[in-house]
Order: structure tokens, then sequence, then C-alpha cells
């Protein structure tokens, strides 16, 4: 029985990964901005057999909260040994291009607020000496491109912090996972047309589990988009500023 | 909102749609967005024809409502949201010593699916439809109303949407009743017959001991060999077999073939059981609960076996009084025409009332196969079939029909007058105006 903190717990990704573990009895302290949708998941994650679910209202951006609400989830689970970090945005590219403001907000929530987050559950743990602390990235961190840099440099900021905290707290045997999936057919595409690249949350969620259980490190999920973002990551630079990808 | 693909199971019709999820239950529906005329329910589209699809309209994706809501153990009451899959449940349930009630034959379908046709199963001589067992339901309608229903309470809405097609608005959530089971397994027996009239027996002998019959029939067979077949006949097993714990093979089927390749793989299955040595006429087996319920589960999107065209299926019921003459006509003229899959399925409906306006069975016998699209001979034959059924005072089934004329819907739903008025005014589907807008 492991005691599971989620943050962005009802992201479809997040639910489908907190399913998983309600199946294996797990102990689940959700958080999200929204109480209403949260009941619901909770009310689902006790009918699969989670063995307690608890649930608290947060806005990822409010920095303040982070360490209460974090103090919550010890006290309610008494103790910790997982995190998911899983909230995010999906920005709209050419409404960023126009505005500062907007840019910087999106930045925010999808790199700022998750920096602020790892750097307090880092020192819990690393006290601890164990635990793991999982986080979803994305490919689109893997290299910046012009329908998606506001999001992909935000991923991109999460990904090496990640790889950075990795390296440190390995020594005390802290577990840290960057999760990279690549489509995901959720609520965040959907309106985008799905084509056969896409994966259902479900097949993400496995993923993520069985990462967490297997020592952390970087990994794309499904498995292929590690090639497709090799080959894009090969491209030059002349060439890349002159294609369409 | 956004345009997105949508197939039915048979693969006929591709259709680009305006289509928006359901994000909640607590929400109202997700019109305001769309600019489509009118909009339809989608579950997880195993219908197979054009009855969860509406052309030039919305579709409402209904999956993203996934959510169990409360299992009581002790009791076997299990309320979800109306996008939760049959598989799902099982999954959930069977651990627990509870089972379906009633189960089509294939899980991936969802709760609101099962309801919107009121599906039928393996035990309907027993148990009935899959409505009867639904002990309250969420109608939401587009004007925001929302309507609890039940046999007693708005029993005239919750008459109309079960087997209601998806018309009468969304089902949000429903609560239903599941079964005891001692176990996953069950008890089989599978009987060889040669005859039509074999059948027929076979099913009076089996009907009161057994809670599952079902028969695969040959197609090709004609003159002397018409009608013989597989007869399968099962109980959920006492107590625990020795046997090992089952385990589930998938495998994708990956693209669709130019051709179909359906009746070669149908045809050996069959004559492997079928001319198997030790398979005496009677033959004893305990299988688990999913290749006997789901045998077609094990390949996911078989569908696409049928090649790019697609195809058809044709499920009639026709009543007991000129049934076996008319499933004996239907027979011969299929194997005659040669278009047909190799096997159909054939079950006897029992006398347990339907609880929905337009729900499709009715006590007599089923005729249920597959036909690869191959063009103008098909359509010629199935009015041939259409003549047969309409003759004897039967009708075809909405969840599997992508072609059956208006007038055929009309003389074997005489309840769908009754029934328009209960339509939400912002639903429609390309199956409803094409039974009814001729009228
Ligand atoms: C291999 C196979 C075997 C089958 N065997 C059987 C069988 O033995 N017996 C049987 O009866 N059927 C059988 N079927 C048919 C299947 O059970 C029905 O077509 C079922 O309704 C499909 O459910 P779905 O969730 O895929 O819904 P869809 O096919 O997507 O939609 C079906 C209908 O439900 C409506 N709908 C969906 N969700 C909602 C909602 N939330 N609220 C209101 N309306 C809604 C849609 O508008 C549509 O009218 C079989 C199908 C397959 C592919
Ligand atoms: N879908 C994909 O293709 C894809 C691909 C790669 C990576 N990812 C990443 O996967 C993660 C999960 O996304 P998803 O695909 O599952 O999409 P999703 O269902 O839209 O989930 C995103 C979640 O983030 C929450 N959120 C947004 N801003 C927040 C804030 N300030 N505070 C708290 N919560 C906030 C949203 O909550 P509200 O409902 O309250 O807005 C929502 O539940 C994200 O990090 C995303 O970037 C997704």
């Amino acid at each position: 029985m492991k005691k599971i903190l989620i943050v962005g717990a009802i992201s479809a990704i997040a639910e489908a990964t907190a399913r998983v573990w309600a199946q294996q009895g797990d102990y689940l302290f959700l958080v999200a901005r929204d109480a209403q949708k949260l009941a619901v998941l909770a009310e689902d994650l006790r009918v699969r057999g989670a063995g307690r679910v608890e649930t608290y209202v947060m806005d990822a951006n409010d920095y303040a909260a982070h360490a209460p609400m974090l103090d919550a989830a010890e006290q309610a689970l008494q103790g910790l040994d997982t995190v998911l970090i899983a909230h995010g945005v999906l920005p709209d590219q050419a409404a960023c291009e126009q505005s500062v403001e907007l840019t910087l907000r999106q930045i925010d929530t999808n790199a700022l607020s998750v920096v602020g987050l790892l750097t307090l559950l880092a020192n819990r743990f690393e006290q601890r000496k164990a635990g793991v602390i999982a986080v979803i990235s994305s490919v689109a961190g893997d290299r910046g491109r012009a329908s998606n840099y506001v999001y992909g440099s935000a991923k991109a900021l999460v990904s090496e912090f990640a790889s950075g905290l990795r390296q440190r707290l390995a020594a005390s045997g802290v577990t840290v996972v960057t999760i990279k999936p690549g489509f995901v057919d959720t609520p965040m595409t959907a309106s985008f047309k799905k084509g056969p690249l896409w994966a259902k949350p479900e097949k993400i969620a496995a993923i993520i589990a069985k990462a967490c259980d297997s020592g952390g490190g970087a990994v794309y999920a499904p498995w292929f988009w590690f090639y497709i973002m090799a080959i894009i990551k090969l491209i030059p630079e002349f060439v890349f500023g002159k294609i369409k990808i | 909102m956004s345009m997105q693909t949508f197939n039915a199971w048979g693969r006929v019709r591709r259709l680009d749609l305006e289509s928006a999820p359901l994000v909640s239950r607590f929400d109202d529906l997700p019109l305001a967005g769309m600019s489509a005329a009118t909009v339809l329910p989608f579950g997880n589209g195993r219908s197979y024809g054009d009855s969860c699809l509406n052309e030039g309209g919305g579709m409402l994706t209904c999956r993203t409502l996934n959510h169990f809501i409360h299992f009581d153990p002790y009791s076997g009451v299990l309320a979800c949201e109306a996008g939760v899959l049959l598989s799902d449940i099982l999954e959930l349930v069977v651990p627990q010593g509870w089972f379906l009630p009633v189960t089509p034959g294939t899980r991936f379908v969802t709760v609101g699916g099962a309801i919107a046709n009121d599906v039928h199963g393996k035990n309907h001589h027993v148990s009935g439809t899959f409505g009867r067992h639904v002990r309250r339901f969420e109608l939401l309608r587009s004007d925001g109303g929302r309507w609890l229903c039940a046999p007693d309470w708005n029993a005239e809405w919750y008459a109309a949407t079960i087997g209601g097609l998806g018309l009468t608005g969304v089902v949000t959530w429903a609560e239903i009743q599941l079964r005891r089971i001692p176990g996953p397994w069950i008890n089989v027996d599978t009987i060889r017959f040669g005859s039509l009239s074999e059948f027929f027996t076979l099913c009076a002998e089996s009907d009161q001991d057994y809670e599952y019959t079902v028969s695969w029939i040959d197609c090709t067979g004609a003159g002397k060999r018409l009608g013989r077949g597989l007869f399968m006949r099962g109980n959920h097993c006492e107590g625990a077999p020795d046997l090992p714990p089952y385990a589930a093979k998938a495998m994708t089927f990956p693209f669709a073939p130019p051709i179909s390749m359906v009746n070669p793989l149908t045809l050996t299955v069959f004559n492997e059981l079928y001319y198997h040595k030790s398979l005496r006429r009677l033959s004893r087996q305990i299988q688990h609960y999913q290749p006997f319920f789901y045998p077609l589960d094990g390949i996911l999107e078989w569908n696409r076996m049928y090649g790019a065209p697609g195809f058809y299926q044709y499920q009639c019921v026709a009543p007991m009084q000129g049934g076996e003459a008319a499933i004996g006509e239907m027979l011969e003229a299929i194997a005659q025409s040669g278009l047909g899959s190799f096997l159909a399925v054939l079950k006897v409906c029992g006398d347990v009332v339907s609880p929905g306006m337009l729900s499709f069975p009715m006590p007599g016998v089923s005729l249920a196969l597959d036909f690869p699209n191959c063009g103008d001979r098909l359509h010629e034959l199935f009015a041939r079939l259409d003549q047969v059924v309409a003759g004897v005072g039967g009708r075809l089934y909405p969840a599997k029909d992508g072609r059956m004329p208006a007038s055929l819907f009309q003389s074997g739903y005489p309840a769908w007058r009754d029934f328009s008025a209960f339509i939400d005014p912002r639903f429609s589907s390309s199956f409803w105006r094409r039974v009814t807008e001729l009228a």
C-alpha cells in the first residue's frame, strides 16, 4: 500500500493513473482546482478499491498554498511516499505571441508552479531518504517548435529541472521520474484531429505507474516517441528553420 | 467543439462530424459552442449501422462520463456514469462475486449504449433485456432539464429512453442491479444439431435449466444440410473448479485489408469444432466467462477484417408462430445467394416483457449474421429477407441496422409515433431520419 499525492488530479492522465493505484488499494490525496470534479473522482476511486481518498482544493499558481497543502497531505495519509505532478495547460500559441502577460502566465502554470512544488518536495523527501517524485513533462519540451514553443519551452524547463533533481537526489535514494507523453487523447487536446500516433490516457497511466515502481529516469510514453524525438532533435538548425513540423 | 471522424462498427460510412465531449455529469449539455442543428450521444460506437451516427449534425461523446458512483457488494447495486464500459464493471465486480444481469456479445459497450438499445444477451429467455435491471437513471435534456427516471417515477420517460436510440436526451448516470455469481467460470455444453427442428427441440429442453443459450448455424448448407449447427448452453459454475487462473489474450487486428477475411476465418473455427473428432454429439467443458460471452473480444477491432468496404449485420426477430418456417426460408435464401458470412447466430427470445417502447426483443426467434458489403446484389437479398420478416410480423434490430426501409421499421415498431413525442427537440440521428422522414 502506497501513500500517494497527485497534483492536477482531475487531468485525464492523472485520473487514469489514480485508478491503477486505487485498484492496488493505495491511499490517495488528490489536489485540483475544482471541488465538484474532485468529489466525483474520489467516489470513483473509492469504488475501485482505494484504501483511502482525500481531496484538497488548490490552484497550482498559488505558491503560498504549496507548503500547507503538502503538510495536509502528509497529515491526512500519515506520510507520503509517491507524488505525481500532472497539472498543465496547452496555451493558445498565437494568442501568446501577442501578449507578454499571457505567455508568462502559461509558463508560470506549466513550469514555475512545478518548480515550486519540486523544490519543496525534494527537501522533504531528501530528509527521509526515500520516495518517488514523478512529473509529467512532454515530448514538446525536447525541441522548441513554431507551433507551440511557449508550451514546449515550459516543459523543457520541467524536464531539465527534474533531470538535475534526479541526479541530486540519487544519493539519498529518492527516485525522480520524468514522463514525456506524445499525443494523448484528453480534454487538453479535444480540438485536435486524432490519428494513429495518439494514445489513450490509460496507456500513459500504465507507463507512469510502472515507471514509479521501477526506478525512475525519463520515460517516453509510449516508447516510440523516443525515436521520433531523437530524429527531430537531430535535424540541424539551418534545416529546422525552413520546415514545418 | 471540434471535427472528429466517426465510424459505426460496420465501417460502411466514415463521417467527419462536429463533436463535443461531456466533461461532467453536473454540467449542461455543451450545445452553446456547437453550430450543428441537431446532436446525438455517442457511446463506444459498437452499433453496426447509422443509429449511432448523425450525418450533418453534431455528436456528444459520452465516454468521458466514466466514473463509478457507488457499489454495494452486499446488495449488488451499482451506480455509475453512462460512459462506463461494461468491461470496467466486470473488472470491478466479478472478483467480488457479481456479474452483469444481461450482457451483449461484446463487453466494450457503454452503460448509456446498453440502455439506448436495451441490449439483450444469451439469458434473454430468463432475464429479459438490460433495461429490466436498470433501477433508475438521470436523463439530461437540451433545455437543461434533468429527469430522474425509474419504473415508478417519470415512468413514461423511463420507457421512452430505454431502447430510445439516444434520442430522448443524454443518460448521465444509471443504477443497475447486478446478479450474484459463485465465480468467473461457466459450465458449458456444446451440442451438435443437424436441422432447425432439432434446434428448436434443444431450446425447449434447455431453456428451463440453462441460464444461457445460443447457437451458431451453418449458412452455407442448403437443402439437406440446411440448419446444421452447434447449440451452446451454460450456467455459472458452482464452487471453484480446479483450473489455472484465466490469462486473457488480446490481439489487435492491425489494418483493414482490401477484401474481407472473415469467411475463411470463421469457417476454420466452425469446422474445427464441428468436425472435431473428439466432439461427440454433446461435449462438456468449463469455460471462463470471457471466451464464453465474448468470443470476438479477443481480437480487438476484428471489424477491420471485412476490409475497406465494411459490412452489414442483419438481425431480425420473428414471433414463434411461423418463426421456424421464416428462419428456414431466410437461411435457404442466404445459402443460395452465397453472400453471407459462414455462420449465423440463432437465439430463442423468451417472453419476459421488455421495458422500452422501442425495445427490439419479442418472444420468438432471432437470427443474426454478417454480410461483407458487396453492393446491389446484397441489397436485393436484404429486400427478400425483409419480405419474410414483415410477412411473419417480425422486426429488425436498429443497433445492427444501416439500411432497413422505413416501412419495415414502422410496421415492426408501431409505437414509433407515440415515441416521437419524447424526442428531445435538439436530438436526431441518421437512422431516425432514414426510417421516419419518408413517412
Ligand atoms: C461484437 C458485437 C456483439 C454484439 N452483441 C450484441 C448482443 O448480443 N445483443 C445486443 O443487444 N447487442 C449486441 N451488440 C450491439 C451493441 O450491444 C449495441 O449496439 C450497443 O448499444 C452499443 O453500445 P455503445 O456504447 O457502443 O454505443 P453506440 O453504438 O455508440 O451508441 C448506441 C446508441 O446509444 C446511444 N447512447 C450512447 N450513450 C448514450 C447516453 N449516455 N445517453 C443516451 N444515449 C446514449 C447512442 O445515441 C446510440 O443511439 C453487439 C455489438 C458488437 C460489436
Ligand atoms: N494530452 C496530451 O497530448 C499531453 C501530451 C504531453 C504532455 N501532457 C501533459 O500531461 C499533463 C496532464 O494533461 P492531460 O492531457 O491529462 O490534460 P487535462 O485533462 O486537460 O489536464 C490538465 C489539468 O491541469 C489542471 N490545471 C491547469 N492549470 C492548473 C492550475 N493552475 N492549478 C491546478 N491545476 C491546473 C486542469 O485543471 P482544471 O480542470 O481546473 O483546469 C486539468 O485538470 C499535463 O501536464 C500536460 O501538459 C499532455
